[in-house]
C-alpha cells in the first residue's frame, strides 16, 4: 500500500510533498482554531443578545444562577444548533470532495447520485401529504416525518441509481451520472404534481424547506442524525488513498490494487446517507460541498490525505459562522442560510476562481 | 404534515385556550395578521412588543419588530425580545419553535383560524380572555357580531345569488383563482356569493379557461391597489375566457381590499361593503 501512495502522485517531488505536507498541517492548524472560535461564536452570539452564556453554561453542573431562559436558549437552542450545524457542514463538505474524487469532475456534489432530488422529493411529500396519514401514525413520528421522508427519499433514489449504473458487478460512473438526470427529472416531475396540490401554507413550508435552515435543531433530532452524518467522517480517512489512485482514471488504480468496486460502493452508499441525514436535519443548504474542497485543493494541491479531514474543519467553519450570520442579520427575525452560503460563498468563490485562474486550471 | 401538527398543537392548546389570563402581560408578541388585529381593534397595542411579518394592519404595527414569517418563527428571535405572552395564530410553527419557547415557560395562546364568521368572534373572544380585556373583547365582538348579523340578514333576503370568480393574479393571461379554503372563499360567500371554483379544488390555482366558461361567473372579484382600476378591468374581461361569461358580457367587475381575504375585526364590515358591490345598493 506504500508504494500505491507512491505511485499516486508520481510527478510529486520529494521536495514539493514536504512543502505540501507542511502547508496541509498549517491549514489545519488554523481551521482547527477557526472551528473552535466558530463554536464559541455560535454559542455565544445570538438574536439574544442580552444572554448571559457563560451562567447559562455552568447552570445545570449547579456551578452558577441563571434564568430558566437563558438556560433554554444556551443549552436547548444553541448548543443543539452548534453541533448540528457543525456535523452538517462537515458532512455536506467532505461528501462534497468525496464525490468530485470519486467521479473526477470539479462539479460533483452529492446531487449527482440523486440523493438531493430524491431528498428533497421526500420532503415535499411528507409536508403536503402527511396530513393524509391515519393520525396515530401522525402523532408517533411527529415532527420527524419530514426529516424520514427526506432521509429516504435520498437513501431509495440512490440506491436505484447505484442499481441501474451497476451490471456485473461493476458500476459505471458515466451511466450513474446519466441516469442521475433522468431520474432527477422524474423526481423533479413528481414534486411538481404534488407541490400543485400544496394549499398556500405548505407552499411558503416548501419554498422555506428548500433554502434550509439549522434553527430546527434539537437534542433529539441532532443525536438521531449523527450517526448517519458521522458516517461519512469516519469513513472519509480510509478513501483518502483509494480516492487519490483513481485520479489516475479506473484502470491505473485497479492495477495499483485499490478495489476500486468496494470502494465505490462504500463511497456512494456513506454520501447518500450523510447528505440524507444531513438535508432531513436542515433542509437544502447549497454550496458548501462545492466550493469548500475547491478552495482547500487551491490553498493545499488535490492530496486526498489532507483534503478530507480539512474538508469537514471548513465545512463546519463555513456553516457556523453562516448559521450565526442567518440568525443574527435580520434579528428578531431569521434568515435561512441557503441564502446566506450561496450569497457569501458565491461572489468568494468567483474571486478565488479569477485570482488564481491562470495557476489553476480545475 | 404542518398543518396536522397544528392542528395537534391547537387540539392540544384548545381547551385551556379559553381560561387562559394573562391580564399583566406586558411583553406580548402577537403572530399572525389578524391576531395584531385584534390587539390593536381592542385598544392594548401598548402591550405588544413584536409582531410577525404577516401583521401589517394598522400602519403602526409596521414599526414593530419583526420575528419573521408566522409559519418559520425562531425560538431565540422571540426570546430576544423577552416576550411574557405569545398570542399566534393556530397554523404558526414550526413545531420547534414552539416546543422551545414552552421550555422557555413562555405562555403561548392559540388562537383559531379559519375563515368564518364564527372563527372571528372566538379569535376576538380568545384575545380578550388572553389580554384580561374580556369587557372590550365583548363589545368588540358584539359589535363584529352585529355587522356579520346584518350582513346575513341581507344575504338571506336575496332572491337569487351572485356566482363569483376570485382571481388572485393573472400570470401572462393564467388565471389564478380561488377554490374552497381560501380566506376569498370565506368572504364571498359571507357576503352572499357563490365561488364558482369552491368545488373544484381548495387554495388558488391556475385555472383552464374552458374550465372558466363553463363554470360561467356572473361577477370577477380581484383585490384592489394595485394599477389602474379601469385599465385592470377591461384587461380581465377582455381575457377569451371570461369574455364569453356572463361576467364579461355584463361587465361583472367588483374589487375588495386584500384585508378582506384575512379574516378578522374587520371581516364583518368588509362583507357588508362586498355584499354592496356584489348586489348593488348601500340599503
Amino acid at each position: 500500500m506504500a508504494a500505491a501512495e507512491h505511485i499516486a502522485q508520481p510527478s510529486a517531488s520529494r521536495h514539493v510533498q514536504g512543502d505540501r505536507r507542511r502547508r496541509v498541517l498549517a491549514v489545519r492548524t488554523g481551521l482547527s482554531v477557526a472551528l473552535v472560535l466558530a463554536m464559541l461564536l455560535s454559542l455565544g452570539w445570538g438574536a439574544a443578545s442580552d444572554t448571559r452564556v457563560i451562567p447559562a453554561l455552568l447552570a445545570p453542573l449547579g456551578l452558577a444562577e441563571a434564568s430558566l431562559r437563558d438556560t433554554v436558549i444556551v443549552w436547548d437552542i444553541r448548543f443543539p444548533r452548534m453541533l448540528t450545524g457543525a456535523f452538517v457542514g462537515a458532512s455536506l463538505a467532505v461528501s462534497g470532495a468525496v464525490m468530485q474524487g470519486l467521479f473526477r469532475n470539479p462539479l460533483a456534489d452529492p446531487g449527482l447520485i440523486g440523493v438531493s432530488a430524491g431528498a428533497g422529493f421526500g420532503a415535499v411529500a411528507a409536508i403536503v401529504l402527511g396530513g393524509l396519514l391515519p393520525v396515530a401514525v401522525q402523532a408517533a413520528v411527529g415532527y420527524y416525518l419530514v426529516p424520514l421522508a427526506a432521509f429516504f427519499g435520498g437513501w431509495i433514489t440512490t440506491i436505484v441509481l447505484y442499481a441501474v449504473a451497476t451490471r456485473g458487478g461493476r458500476t459505471s460512473i458515466a451511466t450513474m451520472l446519466l441516469a442521475g438526470i433522468a431520474l432527477g427529472a422524474l423526481t423533479g416531475a413528481l414534486t411538481g404534481i404534488i407541490v400543485y396540490y400544496a394549499t398556500d401554507d405548505q407552499l411558503r413550508d416548501l419554498t422555506f424547506w428548500g433554502l434550509g435552515s439549522v434553527a430546527g435543531a434539537n437534542w433529539d433530532k441532532f443525536w438521531t442524525a449523527l450517526p448517519l452524518i458521522a458516517a461519512c467522517l469516519i469513513v472519509a480517512p480510509f478513501l483518502a488513498r483509494s480516492l487519490n489512485a483513481l485520479a489516475l482514471g479506473e484502470a491505473a488504480a485497479t492495477h495499483m490494487g485499490i478495489p476500486v468496486q468496494r470502494m465505490k460502493n462504500i463511497a456512494i452508499l456513506t454520501v447518500a446517507g450523510s447528505v440524507g441525514a444531513s438535508v432531513a436535519v436542515t433542509g437544502g443548504i447549497g454550496f458548501v460541498g462545492i466550493v469548500v474542497p475547491h478552495l482547500l485543493r487551491l490553498a493545499q494541491g488535490p492530496d486526498h490525505n489532507g483534503l478530507l479531514l480539512n474538508s469537514a474543519l471548513l465545512g463546519a467553519v463555513m456553516l457556523l459562522v453562516a448559521d450565526a450570520m442567518a440568525r443574527t442579520v435580520i434579528a428578531p427575525a431569521e434568515m435561512p442560510i441557503g441564502i446566506i452560503t450561496a450569497i457569501l460563498g458565491g461572489p468568494f468563490f468567483l474571486w478565488i476562481l479569477l485570482r488564481n485562474r491562470n495557476v489553476v486550471d480545475l | 404534515m404542518i398543518r396536522s401538527i397544528a392542528f395537534l398543537a391547537a387540539t392540544l392548546f384548545a381547551p385551556s385556550a379559553h381560561a387562559e389570563t394573562y391580564a399583566d402581560a406586558s411583553r406580548i408578541v402577537t403572530v399572525g395578521g389578524p391576531v395584531t388585529e385584534i390587539v390593536y381593534a381592542l385598544g392594548e397595542e401598548d402591550r405588544i412588543i413584536a409582531r410577525d411579518t404577516t401583521s401589517v394592519f394598522p400602519a403602526e404595527a409596521n414599526a414593530l419588530p419583526d420575528v419573521g414569517y408566522m409559519r418559520r418563527l425562531s425560538a431565540e428571535g422571540v426570546l430576544s425580545v423577552a416576550p411574557d405572552l405569545i398570542i399566534a395564530r393556530s397554523t404558526s410553527g414550526p413545531i420547534e419553535a414552539i416546543d422551545q419557547l414552552k421550555s422557555a415557560s413562555i405562555p403561548i395562546v392559540f388562537v383559531e383560524d379559519t375563515f368564518t364568521a364564527e372563527a372571528v368572534i372566538e379569535a376576538i373572544n380568545t384575545v380578550g380572555t388572553a389580554l384580561g380585556a374580556t369587557e372590550k373583547s365583548e363589545a368588540l365582538a358584539a359589535d363584529v357580531q352585529a355587522d356579520l348579523d346584518r350582513l346575513a340578514a341581507k344575504v338571506s333576503d336575496l332572491e337569487a345569488q351572485q356566482r363569483v370568480l376570485f382571481i388572485l393574479s393573472m400570470d401572462g393571461g393564467r388565471v389564478n383563482a380561488a377554490g374552497s379554503g381560501t380566506g376569498a372563499n370565506g368572504i364571498i360567500e359571507l357576503a352572499g356569493g357563490i365561488n364558482v371554483m369552491a368545488d373544484s379544488y381548495s387554495g388558488y390555482k391556475l385555472v383552464d379557461a374552458e374550465a372558466i366558461i363553463q363554470a360561467a361567473p356572473d361577477v370577477v372579484l380581484m383585490m384592489d391597489g394595485r394599477g389602474n382600476h379601469s385599465g385592470r378591468k377591461e384587461e380581465v374581461l377582455g381575457l377569451p375566457a371570461i369574455a364569453l361569461t356572463p361576467a364579461g358580457q355584463n361587465e361583472g367587475f367588483v374589487t375588495v381590499p386584500g384585508a378582506a381575504l384575512g379574516f378578522g375585526p374587520r371581516t364583518g364590515q368588509l362583507g357588508l361593503e362586498l355584499h354592496d358591490s356584489l348586489y348593488g345598493g348601500a340599503g
